[in-house]
């Protein structure tokens, strides 16, 4: 067992690296880092201009294939990403900013996954009677609305709720209220605060897409012959339902779980940006804005290691869940 | 032999189990669909009642009520009596107290009646915990293991532990009826519970249902299509049809004496081992009718020899025959019936063999040879670095004849290699080792062309009439599928194709319908004609019956017998059912692990069986009679068949042989280490050292 997964992991780690190169070259080819200082005022010279490209690794007149060695021997040399335009490190960026964006998206992931079970198992239950009708066109709803029109509208009802109860309840811009006093209780609740809006923004589009997964698995193991045999041992229809049912179905979810977990950062890069928040969907959105071939990279990098953990998460909860494929 | 003639059928306390006048219905979008139309019936302390039906009669459908286990769209009326308390209108907390500790049930099919993620100790030992709340999860799985034990799961400690799908189809079946008995109950439902094993499992399984009522004390309520398990086993007996009981009294009577024409031609048209072969079947025309929109009168009436006009206005109730308070049928000439007035043997019309006239001339001579054929898969393991660990010997040194004109009927248990066998022979290549000559050309020397050519020669009938029909095409384009291969023009093509529609009993003006607009029977009669648009001198066939319902099948049966007499067609007939293949064959061989054990002509296999698993094969079989069954011991076998995986130094029979454990030593020693050659003995081929030694297993 310990083997197979070692070798998923492997697999998934070959490629990660392919990903990443590949996003590298695909950059190098595409964005033109000198763009940003051709536009400047007074005009830098060209040696200039060379010089700082040179210095990052990301001048076009160096042949692609050379760059990439350059960069491969420094990752392997020195453990370094490169330097992002701002002359910071990407290393350093995307230490500040992963935890940024993991906090909001294993927060956002678990409790839409928590939500979305619920919400699955019920209307499959309840197939076809009023609650699962009101879930599946609310569920439809906020599948249909861009991210950003999510986290606007939270924003609205935060402010009118706000604005009813007198006091700034529920703040929505940023990580945190800059320059805050107070003991570590406070800065505790004032992050909590300003996590409210956008994780229940992640939480309701995750929630929307898994209970349309989970409520169609529910709806097959329904039927199932060993649910009728649960009940001839004696087991309520509900019992029947939650023991023998919801454990079954929830095993083809897994999977869908693990890889919409990394998935969910590009929905989330929206949804930082709208909150102000600066993680890494941010720096992945600013990366390709500023023509930024390093920060990219990273960004990209931060993506497939995600997938590479929640692949391989996929794999062992699936054996954890399925006996029937344990090896 | 009756605990219910003792007591008095008025007092509706005394039935342990009583149904009256049972209704069920589900409301469907194209009209309500009538499953159980007025069902009566009671079961006593003890007894053991089968209740015998086709698909759709209704047969699971009133016992699924009985449990409170329909899907909520059902509408039920009528009562239902467990104990003398009703169990209509209970919810369902106040049901699920009773079902397992007073009523259990055993389901059909054994793999997906189990939850795949919890392991077999676990699901028994729910059962327990479920009524006993007291119950300690130590105190539970103990009894589990204790249960295990009692169905005749070997090592019990150890496979407690197990998954669902690491046990055999038999063994999952055993485990069900632990589930069943654990508590017990009462009274143990068993809703075709061998239908999906093979004979000698299904033996076995009986077995252990008789044991398991012993035991509890429970009355059982067995529902099947055969009649041949009830036969031997059940007191009393109900026969349904289209959602209602039509005849029912003790085995005796019903077998002995049936006064339903439907029960009747039941009986006629199934094969039967004992005496198969030596009649043509009577088939049973027509097919069962829709129950959403039922016909007044006897559903019975359209297919019914004896119908009189009144038969069509009003339907007959259950009526009381020869005063006997058991013994009841619905039919309007029942007393006709009772009294010999009517002749049970003369109501069905014998179908007449083909004429002579009509008969094809055929050569005498071998269509088709197969001799030392092999074919064995690896078995590896590993996903990057693949390695073999084992071989699967699905087919291990299989020869075989077929005469121009005859039927080889080749007959095992499932995973005994009988499909290996086919595929290799219709792939019409080369094969891993042996040879295959079919119309006297070795097929490993066929060019592309020839091979293609061949194929005309040779065609297929698969088992399932409905999975090998594609759906989409309408049945002139599947018939004629095989002509647009071969370059057949259209004009042409459409002719033949309404020949041989003609030709198997179809109507060909309804060649332009889609697969599911016909029955099964139907169906399979389309997979015939396809397989005859060809005109193909030989023809395999692959269970062609083992999906059909009893009352079709004889259909079937006899137009693949008249098929061949006028076509003068070869028949390589693949079955399970060792009854058809009597019925049908002229040569039986007898595979086991890859190998033919034993073969020769029809009449010899089965009456003087030389190889002792012939032997067992043949004692595991339920013949519908129940005097024959009641005299007859069993030659149980022991556990599974064998992983074909496994290395069994020897007769690789002797693992489960009877007749080895009858041999001395050195008698042992011999199947142990030596590979036993085919030899003749008594007219018939056997794979056995000890052959001449076979009437040891004989109890005297």
């Amino acid at each position: 067992m310990i083997g197979f997964i070692a070798k998923r992991f492997i697999n998934y780690a070959i490629l990660s690296a392919i990903a990443t190169l590949s996003a590298y070259v695909l950059a190098s080819l595409i964005l033109n880092p000198a763009s940003r200082y051709l536009g400047r005022n007074p005009r830098p010279s060209d040696e200039t201009i060379n010089a700082i490209l040179d210095g990052l690794g990301v001048n076009p007149n160096t042949p692609v294939i050379e760059r990439l060695w350059a960069w491969i021997v420094n990752l392997v040399t020195h453990g370094s990403l490169g330097d992002t335009i701002h002359n910071t490190s990407v290393i350093s960026e995307m230490t500040v900013r992963a935890g940024t964006s993991l906090r909001l998206l294993i927060l956002g992931t678990i409790i839409a996954a928590l939500i979305g079970v619920f919400l699955g198992v019920w209307g499959a239950v309840r197939q076809y009677k009023l609650s699962d009708q009101v879930i599946s066109y609310g569920s439809f709803t906020v599948l249909a609305m861009p991210s950003f029109v999510i986290g606007i509208l939270l924003m609205i009802l935060a402010t009118s709720l706000n604005n009813v109860l007198g006091i700034q309840l529920i703040n929505f811009t940023g990580e945190y209220t800059a320059g805050l006093e107070g003991g570590w209780w406070v800065h505790f609740w004032d992050r909590a605060a300003h996590l409210l809006l956008p994780t229940i923004s992640l939480a309701l589009m995750g929630a929307a897409g898994y209970s349309r997964y989970q409520r169609s698995a529910m709806l097959d193991v329904l039927s199932a012959d060993y649910i009728r045999t649960a009940r001839s041992k004696g087991r309520t229809r509900g019992s029947a339902l939650v023991r023998h049912g919801v454990r079954v179905a929830l095993i083809p979810m897994s999977t869908y779980f693990a890889y919409s977990f990394a998935t969910v950062l590009a929905g989330a890069a929206v949804t930082e940006l709208v909150f102000s928040w600066h993680g890494m969907g941010e720096m992945l959105v600013q990366a390709i804005q500023q023509s930024d071939i390093n920060a990219f990279t990273g960004a990209i990098l931060f993506n497939a290691i995600l997938i590479l953990i929640a692949g391989t998460l996929a794999d062992v909860v699936y054996a954890a869940l399925d006996p029937r494929v344990r090896v | 032999m009756l605990t219910s003639a003792t007591t008095t059928p008025h007092q509706p306390t005394s039935h342990l189990l009583e149904v009256r006048d049972l209704h069920v219905t589900f409301p469907q979008p194209g009209g309500a669909v009538t499953a159980v139309r007025g069902v009566n019936y009671h079961v006593d302390k003890g007894e053991f009642l089968g209740i015998v039906g086709e698909s759709g009669s209704g047969k699971s459908v009133s016992s699924l009520a009985v449990m409170g286990l329909l899907p909520s769209s059902a509408k039920i009326s009528g009562d239902i009596l467990f104990e003398g308390k009703s169990l209509m209108g209970r919810s369902d907390k106040e049901l699920s107290k009773l079902r397992g500790e007073g009523i259990s049930i055993i389901f059909q099919d054994p793999l997906s009646a189990l939850t795949p993620v919890y392991t077999i100790g676990t699901q028994i030992a729910e059962a327990l915990q479920l009524h006993d709340s007291k119950l300690s999860k130590l105190a539970a799985n103990s009894r589990a293991v204790e249960l295990l034990k009692i169905v005749g799961i070997p090592n019990p400690e150890r496979r407690a532990q197990a998954f669902p799908h690491e046990f055999s189809g038999g063994m999952r079946q055993r485990a069900m009826i632990a589930i069943a008995i654990a508590n017990n109950p009462r009274l143990i439902i068993a809703d075709e519970p061998t239908t999906a094993l093979d004979v000698t499992i299904q033996a076995q399984i009986l077995e252990v249902l008789q044991k398991a009522k012993d035991l509890t004390g429970a009355a059982v309520v067995l529902i099947t299509h055969d009649l041949g398990v009830v036969a031997g086993n059940a007191d009393r007996l109900a026969v349904m049809y289209a959602g209602r009981i039509v005849e029912t009294g003790t085995v005796d009577q019903v077998f002995r004496a049936p006064s339903m024409p439907y029960t009747i031609g039941l009986l006629r048209s199934m094969p039967n081992l004992a005496t198969a072969g030596h009649t043509r079947l009577v088939p049973l025309e027509g097919r069962p009718p829709q129950l959403s929109n039922l016909a007044p009168g006897c559903p019975f009436a359209p297919r019914c020899p004896a119908v009189i006009d009144a038969c069509r206005t009003t339907e007959p109730p259950l009526t009381m025959i020869n005063n006997e308070p058991l013994n009841a049928s619905a039919c309007l000439r029942v007393g006709q019936i009772a009294s010999g007035e009517l002749s049970r043997s003369t109501l069905y019309p014998v179908p007449e063999p083909v004429a002579a006239a009509q008969r094809a001339e055929v050569p005498p001579e071998h269509v088709m040879a197969v001799s030392e054929l092999k074919r064995h898969f690896p078995l590896s393991k590993g996903s990057i670095f693949k390695h073999t660990i084992g071989t699967v010997r699905a087919v291990d040194g299989v020869s075989f004849q077929i005469r121009a004109g005859q039927t080889l009927g080749l007959v095992g248990e499932s995973g005994c290699g009988k499909s290996t066998t086919i595929m290799e022979v219709l792939e019409l290549a080369k094969p891993q080792a042996g040879q295959v000559v079919i119309n006297g050309r070795d097929v490993a020397s066929l060019s592309a062309k020839e091979r293609r050519a061949l194929r005309k020669d040779i065609q297929v009938v698969f088992q399932d009439p409905m999975a090998s029909l594609d759906p989409r095409l309408p049945v002139q384009d599947i018939v004629g599928e095989p002509l647009t291969v071969h370059g057949v023009p259209a004009k042409e093509r459409l002719k033949k194709v309404a020949d041989v529609l003609e030709l198997v009993g179809l109507d060909p003006s309804m060649a332009s319908r889609y697969p599911h607009e016909f029955s099964g029977g139907q169906r399979q009669r389309i997979g015939i004609a396809r397989a005859l648009v060809t005109d193909p001198k030989i023809v395999v066939l692959d269970e062609p019956v083992s999906a059909l319902d009893v009352s079709i099948q004889a259909g079937v049966i006899n137009l693949l017998q008249d098929l061949q007499e006028k076509l003068g067609l070869s028949y390589l007939f693949v079955a399970h059912d060792l009854a058809v293949v009597r019925q049908i064959a002229d040569d039986v061989a007898v595979m086991y692990l890859g190998r033919i054990v034993e073969s020769g002509p029809t009449e010899n296999i089965f009456d003087n069986p030389q190889h002792p698993y012939t032997r067992a094969l043949l004692s595991a079989v339920p013949v519908p009679d129940p005097a024959i069954e009641r005299s007859r011991t069993r030659i149980i076998l022991d556990g599974d068949l064998p992983s074909p995986t496994e290395d069994i130094t020897g007769c690789n029979f002797r693992t489960r042989c009877p007749l080895f454990r009858l041999m001395d030593e050195a008698a042992q020693q011999k199947c142990r280490t030596s590979d036993p050659q085919n030899r003749s003995v008594n007219g018939s081929d056997v794979a056995c050292h000890h052959a001449e030694h076979i009437d040891l297993m004989t109890p005297a």
